[in-house]
């Protein structure tokens, strides 16, 4: 039998693969968030009416889903491959098949299904229509075709994939629980992350300070409001993202009543969707640099709003 | 000479729940148009997979009918001349019409002598007008909509490619970046594009490329298949029809499997295993021939046998993580007593605005105590509602419920048994969620419709009082539901319950327990009861009563559900009977005087102030008919009034301009309308 891949060829063959079809391939961005779809490779760049096509590893904390190490499926922290094209380009789902198969996995001997899945994240102003992939009746891949981000239209519209990195390669590695997965050879996924999921899970659900959680969570969105006011969108998304991640902690302690939830969820959405307006309105007072045809980009820009 | 036409309209993945409703709205469309066309066709026939829907018509008319059209023109004295030459209005006329003055002919209309010529109108060929389906494409209407790349056209899914044809023919069209052309795809694994040489080679040549396109084809395969295994292995396969019809629009070439998961699982609740096979993975689940579950499941796949060991194995992979999930669940669950749950509802939710979870128990435990007071309880009964009353909720903060949110109850009902709550308690905990859909199941315990009633009741009085009120489609919290459950509960029980009186009873409980409650104000005592009877009449309108006879027995919401059905049966059987319309009729004068003059309730009648016999007469029957019996003695109590209300009119000015006489004879009127009430206002019903 021929040797299974680890997790770091099954990333490498993505990157590679993606970085074929024309996708940058970008790193993970270094503020703590819950989905690759937060980061600002995404978040941001998805709207707006330039092109953009990326591809990265994102890390991604659940505080809430975290297991202390335990559930062989359930993680504080897992990876997720994210790929990013914008517009969505016609062959896509040919694209994202042919990914499989660059990872050995021949649809002939599987059963693969698109399933109607339609995405949302309320606390971003984000809403999509698509399927979650099912291999063999696992579910894979989040296959979305992005409509509203930030609570502004997606135009042109972003196809997003989403691949579970963990799910997937338990099954390219057939084992039964992600901490057994080979992460490279002779190291397993256990070696590396059973611990700091322990330690988070634990300080998580146990340790973490409250008090200066609600403080933090005060602070950073008054600074990403007084950024968003001077223009300085990137640092504000950082703000914004801390501000979640924030919140996610707080949620995972049981210490937001449900009352409380929606407000701190509205609270996030504001600022998320005063930034994507600002961030449209910053890449038009460059130019729209990303667009290289001439004529479309002054067309663009000659628009109002 | 007649044609075969195509269109298939080739897509990404449409949500399985779509595909026949779209399929058929495209057969609808195709209809409609060819109908506008003037395009006569014999046969339409429809197929679907989750990537296509397609119509194939046969016998389409080569070309519109020819027609011959008649056009006015100017009068005669206008277009022709003294001397009988044309003038120029006549040639001018005729001209406008693309003929001459030799087509004209006279014809009189409303004594004027008019010009007239005959327009022949060639029809157009089919091949003509077909490029216009492109509009039939592009009206489609769908649950979601949704964009994609950099068109601000919506649709379903994104459109891929489009196979139109007559005969042999491309019907050329173009929608987005999309040609049309002879060229479909077939499966997206085993198959590939093929070019259609006619449209009459649909669905045949798809087969070869792996793609039944008949859905009703390719259910009645996944049924044989399944069939098969049943025999084979001697199991009970449980099709669901709604879950059949799923799974065959997940599919365009279908191979059913078998797969098995290990014994221990089996000690999991049953409906945990199902709702993990059928709603989660659409499985179809397995029992023996004693109806008892078994350790298999049956799937289908969207492919052949090829490898279909990988296939199995990673379903029951997959299966197997979500059992194990469900069976440490069952087992966490166990370790807290029902009290430690109910105490975490103190901190649970039941909406924002209007409270806790446990608030809402406390509120509905009241409100049962109090229905239980108007209907009437055993004392063991009254002991299990109360307790049910204090818990009912308690299996929302499980683990099991928290992933399997589906079974709600359900898992209180299991959980209960298993704490050691008497079967009553248990069962009622089940059973105050249902009705869980429109004609669904009703509670069969007195004491789980009691509870049920009580929740539901609970939760309209909730929201209308925090001013959430259903409004067109928008339902969120499926209120409209609920108060159906309400009506269909006691009419099933055959309780005296009213709406009036249930939302009187609601507001003393409130009164008395202020800190459990909104305000509830009279508006939204109104609105509810408005809201209440609304569903009264759909109710009524299920079982095929006429709108009149439903305006007039729903015009009273102190009658009980069940009067108002029953006097809606009792109409219905007598609406054609010789004499319903003077029966009719006769209440209605009654009910019109006793309305317009707004009298106290009760006034005695003074005999001492009769003027003739005839009131002597109606006031002795009225005297003696009788308001016990059933609505069916009432009906003939008031047919048998007929002929003394009749002839009181006929000798009596109600309207007398004598205060004390009018008073007494609308005294009259008012007591006979009083006996009638229980048909709410029979002034309704139309007998014109």
């Amino acid at each position: 039998m021929e040797k299974k891949l680890t997790v770091q060829e099954i990333i490498l063959k993505l990157q590679q693969f993606w970085s074929k079809q024309g996708c940058m391939l970008m790193q993970a961005y270094d503020t703590e968030k819950g989905a690759g779809t937060m980061s600002p490779y995404t978040f941001l760049r998805s709207v707006g009416p330039e092109p953009w096509n990326a591809a990265y590893v994102e890390p991604s904390r659940r505080p809430a889903d975290g297991r202390y190490g335990e559930n062989p499926n359930r993680l504080f922290q897992h990876h997720q491959f994210q790929v990013i094209m914008k517009p969505s380009p016609a062959n896509i789902q040919d694209l994202y098949l042919d990914s499989l198969r660059a990872l050995g996995i021949d649809p002939l001997e599987h059963d693969i299904r698109f399933v109607e899945d339609n995405w949302e994240n309320p606390s971003m102003g984000c809403a999509g229509v698509g399927w979650e992939v099912w291999l063999d009746g696992m579910e894979i891949t989040q296959f979305t075709y992005f409509q509203q981000v930030g609570g502004l239209e997606v135009r042109p519209v972003a196809s997003e994939v989403t691949y579970g990195l963990e799910r997937l390669s338990s099954y390219i590695q057939d084992v039964n629980s992600v901490f057994d997965l080979e992460w490279s050879a002779g190291v397993r996924y256990g070696d590396i992350f059973s611990e700091p999921e322990y330690e988070h899970s634990k300080y998580a659900f146990e340790t973490s300070n409250q008090e200066m959680l609600f403080e933090l969570f005060d602070t950073y969105e008054k600074e990403a409001k007084k950024q968003i006011a001077l223009g300085l969108i990137h640092p504000a998304y950082d703000y914004v993202l801390k501000c979640s991640h924030t919140f996610n902690l707080l949620d995972a302690r049981g210490a937001v009543s449900v009352t409380e939830r929606a407000g701190y969820l509205a609270r996030i959405r504001n600022l998320a969707k005063s930034i994507a307006k600002a961030f449209v309105a910053e890449r038009k007072k460059l130019g729209f640099p990303l667009i290289k045809d001439d004529q479309v980009r002054a067309k663009l820009l000659k628009e109002d709003k | 000479m007649t044609h075969t036409m195509l269109l298939e309209i080739g897509l990404e993945e449409i949500p399985a729940h779509v595909v026949t409703p779209s399929v058929q709205q495209l057969a609808q469309r195709v209809k409609e148009f060819f109908k506008a066309q003037r395009l006569d066709f014999g046969q339409l026939q429809v197929y679907s997979t989750p990537r296509r829907l397609a119509v194939k018509v046969l016998d389409l008319a080569d070309k519109q009918p020819d027609i011959e059209e008649e056009v006015k023109g100017p009068a005669k004295k206008i277009a022709q001349q003294a001397d009988g030459s044309w003038s120029k209005a006549a040639v001018g006329f005729t001209r406008g019409q693309k003929m001459t003055p030799d087509d004209i002919y006279f014809k009189e209309l409303k004594g004027t002598e008019y010009v007239y010529v005959k327009k022949f109108i060639a029809g157009k060929t089919a091949a003509a007008i077909l490029p216009e389906l492109k509009s039939v494409v592009a009206a489609m209407n769908f649950p979601t909509m949704m964009r994609w790349g950099s068109n601000d056209f919506k649709y379903i899914r994104p459109i891929r490619w489009i196979t139109a044809l007559l005969d042999q023919q491309v019907i050329d069209f173009k929608l987005l970046n999309i040609t049309t052309g002879r060229q479909t795809q077939g499966h997206r694994f085993l198959g590939h594009a093929i070019e259609l040489a006619a449209a009459s080679d649909y669905p045949q040549a798809l087969e070869t490329v792996y793609v039944i396109a008949d859905a009703a084809k390719r259910k009645e395969l996944i049924k044989q298949q399944i069939a098969q295994l049943a025999q084979q292995h001697q199991w009970d396969i449980v099709v669901e029809p709604d879950l059949l019809e799923e799974v065959n629009n997940l599919v365009e070439y279908p191979t059913v499997f078998a797969g098995s998961f290990a014994d221990k699982y089996l000690a999991i609740p049953d409906e945990v295993l199902i709702t993990s096979m059928r709603d989660h993975q659409r499985f179809f689940y397995v029992r023996d021939q004693q109806g008892k579950l078994l350790p298999y499941f049956v799937s289908v796949r969207n492919g052949n046998q090829k490898s279909l060991n990988n296939v199995i194995a990673g379903n029951e992979k997959v299966l197997t993580a979500r059992l194990e999930d469900a069976a440490f669940f069952y087992q966490e669950d166990q370790k807290l007593s029902i009290a430690q749950y109910v105490a975490k509802l103190d901190h649970v939710m039941f909406h924002d605005k209007i409270g806790t979870m446990a608030e809402k128990m406390q509120r509905v435990g009241y409100l049962s105590h109090a229905l239980a007071g108007e209907i009437g309880l055993s004392a063991t009964e009254q002991k299990d509602l109360s307790r049910a009353a204090a818990i009912y909720k308690f299996d929302l903060v499980t683990g099991m419920v928290g992933e399997f949110a589906e079974l709600q109850g359900v898992m209180g009902e299991k959980y209960a048994l298993l704490q050691g709550e008497t079967p009553a308690v248990a069962t009622a905990i089940r059973e105050h969620y249902l009705p869980t859909e429109a004609g669904g199941k009703l509670p069969a315990t007195k004491v789980g419709a009691i509870l049920a009633i009580a929740d539901k009741l609970d939760s309209i009085t909730d929201f209308f009082a925090a001013d959430m009120l259903p409004s067109g489609s928008n339902d969120p919290y499926a209120l409209r539901r609920q108060a159906a459950g309400i009506i269909r509960i006691c009419l099933a029980f055959d309780w005296p319950l009213a709406i009036k009186p249930l939302l009187e009873l609601v507001a003393k409980t409130a009164q008395q327990q202020p800190a459990l409650y909104q305000k509830i104000q009279p508006a939204h005592v109104n609105e509810a009861a408005e809201f209440m009877m609304d569903r009264m009449r759909k109710q009524l309108e299920t079982q095929q009563n006429a709108f009149d006879i439903i305006n007039a027995v729903t015009a009273q919401p102190l009658n009980s559900f069940t009067t108002i059905a029953q006097a809606a049966e009792i109409l219905e059987t007598h609406r054609h009977d010789a004499d319903f319309k003077q029966t009719i009729e006769a209440a209605g004068r009654v009910l019109r005087l006793t309305r317009k003059a707004d009298l106290p309730d009760k006034q005695p009648v003074q005999p001492d102030l009769f003027e003739n016999p005839t009131e002597k007469q109606l006031n002795q029957a009225v005297t003696a008919a009788k308001t016990t019996g059933t609505l069916e003695d009432l009906y003939q109590q008031l047919r048998n009034l007929r002929a003394p209300i009749e002839a009181y009119f006929d000798k009596t000015m109600v309207m007398s301009p004598d205060q004390k006489l009018q008073q007494n004879r609308l005294a009259q009127l008012q007591q006979l309308a009083g006996l009638f009430q229980s048909f709410g206002d029979l002034t309704a019903i139309n007998v014109k």
